[in-house]
């Protein structure tokens, strides 16, 4: 029988987050010939979620349903996946690093006193060892990492290991697994949505980023509306937050969200130490600002100069058109 | 009420970071008290002032820690404690660290532990769960609004941008989020009370740990630095024209439309 390495995945609205399937694709990375086993809980069916994530590279998948397992809390899952653990006795673990991965991934490394190695954005080889990188001080520097004994538990940041090409020609078993989910000292009274719907700042391919130049909440709007034409989301400074212009939630840097997309657009941002450790490695930067001698620029890809207001609505409707 | 913090010291966010031989280059850096770990501060100096007790301050450090647990003292912390490890650990990982901090609490009852929900240089935010999990008491990770009421916390987390409404039972570790509180700043009586609040200096021997029990599970083989971008192209021309040839080069060069 070959190893076995989970890959916890995650439920949202209904959909296998994206970052799941990248963890499949980073277990596989970790060892090419072990069996890759996905685990999945909810209070609802996950039989198609379970052959998504076959198709996405599993080789078969647990899922556990329970009232209990209805919102996530670190009690619920943390027992169904020491259960697993105890069942199937992998030799590693991965999760996507999310609200929910970095809440349950400590908890239970501590419960097996093993190492954990958080927020992984590159698995290299030496020799066999998996070497792992993971960005430290906000991106500003690297650290390779490696661990002490064979237990491997990761988890991944979104945005950074590619996901496997979806093959619905896979396949593979979804099981289900009877597990007693019992009382919670810690239990979820209410969930109360402050996102809009749509993309997730961690998970976004493109980002619209507004600072203290944005002027106002008001001033946001057409960064909203230019978001949406390219399917991203929007973020912001620290200057941003301060000013309650938006939600610090939406907070980019080294306090704050760090983030990777394909494409950032910096928009009325004058790019300190702070934010820039945020989203410097984002693939393709983008700075619009009034001021020629922004620090932004020194690290953006592609510089306009001039007033926000203006080149907005104008970037909105030259993209409409070649999206057209 | 006994509370407790868990704190530590980060480079300042206004600092470049340089690297020699594989080691973060800390010498001359400016220290603070990582930002997370201020909000942890203010909320214990706010739920003492409300519920009564004893604000502790904890860190795991070396003797340069001391500047900041006095400056948590001048906001308002009855006590601090330094677990000094310079001489006794190499290196640690999150293990170690959760390891130590589970004997220092051992004898300890507290009611409330909190800390920050990250700290800003190795961001790996183990520490409080880990620790939660080997006290074996609940565990609420980015809060942004805590109260107590007797033996019940009503908590407010932060799910990437959403807020989950929680209850639970003390004693319990909360990781603390921006959002909330806005830490106050030191005042000078604040400063000079600090000097005389007491300040125990321990050692992992104090603890009955060897080195053997809080063996890092995880090892740093390299630090780096990420290649240096290089500056990119200021656009020229009229703002309509700088805008067709950016989305041309996004879409063309690039490929991220």
């Amino acid at each position: 029988m070959s190893d076995k390495l989970l890959v916890i995945g995650e439920v949202r609205d209904n959909d296998i987050r994206n970052v799941s399937f990248e963890a499949i694709a980073a277990a596989k990375q970790i060892d090419a010939d072990a069996e890759i086993v996905g685990v999945l809980f909810s209070d609802s069916d996950l039989t198609s979620a379970g052959e998504e994530l076959i198709a996405y590279g599993a080789d078969s998948v647990v899922t556990v349903t329970h009232d209990n397992l209805k919102t996530y809390t670190s009690e619920g899952y943390g027992q169904a996946v020491l259960e697993i653990i105890d069942e199937l006795s992998p030799k590693g673990i991965v999760m996507g690093h999310t609200s929910i991965g970095k809440d349950l991934t400590p908890k239970v490394a501590s419960r097996l006193s093993a190492g954990l190695i958080s927020d992984v954005v590159d698995i290299e080889k030496n020799g066999d060892d998996n070497v792992f990188i993971r960005p430290i001080y906000s991106g500003k520097a690297f650290e390779k990492k490696t661990f002490a004994d064979d237990f491997i538990f990761v988890t991944i940041r979104p945005n950074n290991i590619a996901a496997l090409e979806k093959d619905a020609s896979r396949s593979g078993e979804v099981n289900t697994k009877d597990i007693d989910i019992k009382d919670l000292r810690t239990i979820v009274k209410d969930v109360v949505r402050k996102t809009s719907e749509g993309v997730d700042l961690s998970e976004a391919n493109v980002i619209v980023a507004g600072g203290r130049g944005v002027k106002s909440a008001e001033g946001f709007k057409p960064l909203y509306e230019l978001a949406d034409v390219l399917g991203g989301a929007v973020g912001a400074s620290r200057g941003a937050c301060d000013a309650d212009y938006c939600d610090y939630a939406l907070q980019i840097g080294q306090t704050g969200k760090v983030v990777t997309p394909d494409l950032y657009i910096a928009v009325g941002i004058s790019g300190a130490i702070q934010h820039l450790a945020g989203m410097s490695n984002s693939k393709v930067i983008v700075a619009i600002n009034k001021d020629a001698e922004s620090n932004i620029f020194n690290i953006a890809d592609y510089g306009i100069v001039g007033d926000l207001f203006e080149v907005i609505p104008l970037l909105i409707e030259e993209i409409k058109k070649v999206k057209a | 009420m006994n509370i407790y913090v868990l704190l530590k010291k980060t480079f300042d966010t206004e600092e470049k970071i340089a690297v020699q031989n594989g080691k973060i280059e800390d010498d001359g850096a400016e220290f603070i008290i990582n930002p997370y770990d201020e909000y942890a501060v203010e909320e214990a100096i706010v739920q003492r002032d409300k519920h009564g007790g004893e604000v502790t301050v904890v860190t795991i450090g070396d003797e340069d820690s001391e500047k900041q647990l006095r400056t948590a003292l001048a906001m308002g912390a009855d006590k601090a404690v330094l677990i000094n490890t310079e001489e006794d650990l190499e290196e640690g990982d999150q293990f170690t660290t959760a390891k130590i901090l589970e004997a220092f609490f051992e004898d300890k009852e507290a009611d409330l532990i909190l800390a920050g929900n990250v700290a800003i240089d190795e961001a790996s935010g183990q520490v409080g769960p880990r620790l939660a999990e080997l006290l074996g008491i609940s565990c609420v990770t980015t809060i942004t609004s805590l109260s107590i009421d007797g033996d019940t916390a009503s908590i407010e987390k932060d799910v990437e941008g959403d807020v989950e409404i929680i209850e639970t039972s003390l004693p319990v570790l909360v990781t603390c989020q921006q959002g909330l509180n806005d830490p106050r700043y030191p005042s000078l009586p604040g400063i000079m009370k600090a000097k005389k609040k007491p300040l125990e200096e321990l050692e992992i021997d104090d603890l009955d740990l060897d080195e053997d029990d809080v063996e890092a599970k995880t090892k740093t083989i390299d630090i780096y630095l990420p290649p240096e971008k290089e500056a990119g192209k200021v656009l020229e021309g009229e703002v309509a024209d700088q805008v067709k040839e950016l989305v041309s080069l996004l879409k063309n060069d690039k490929k991220v439309l």
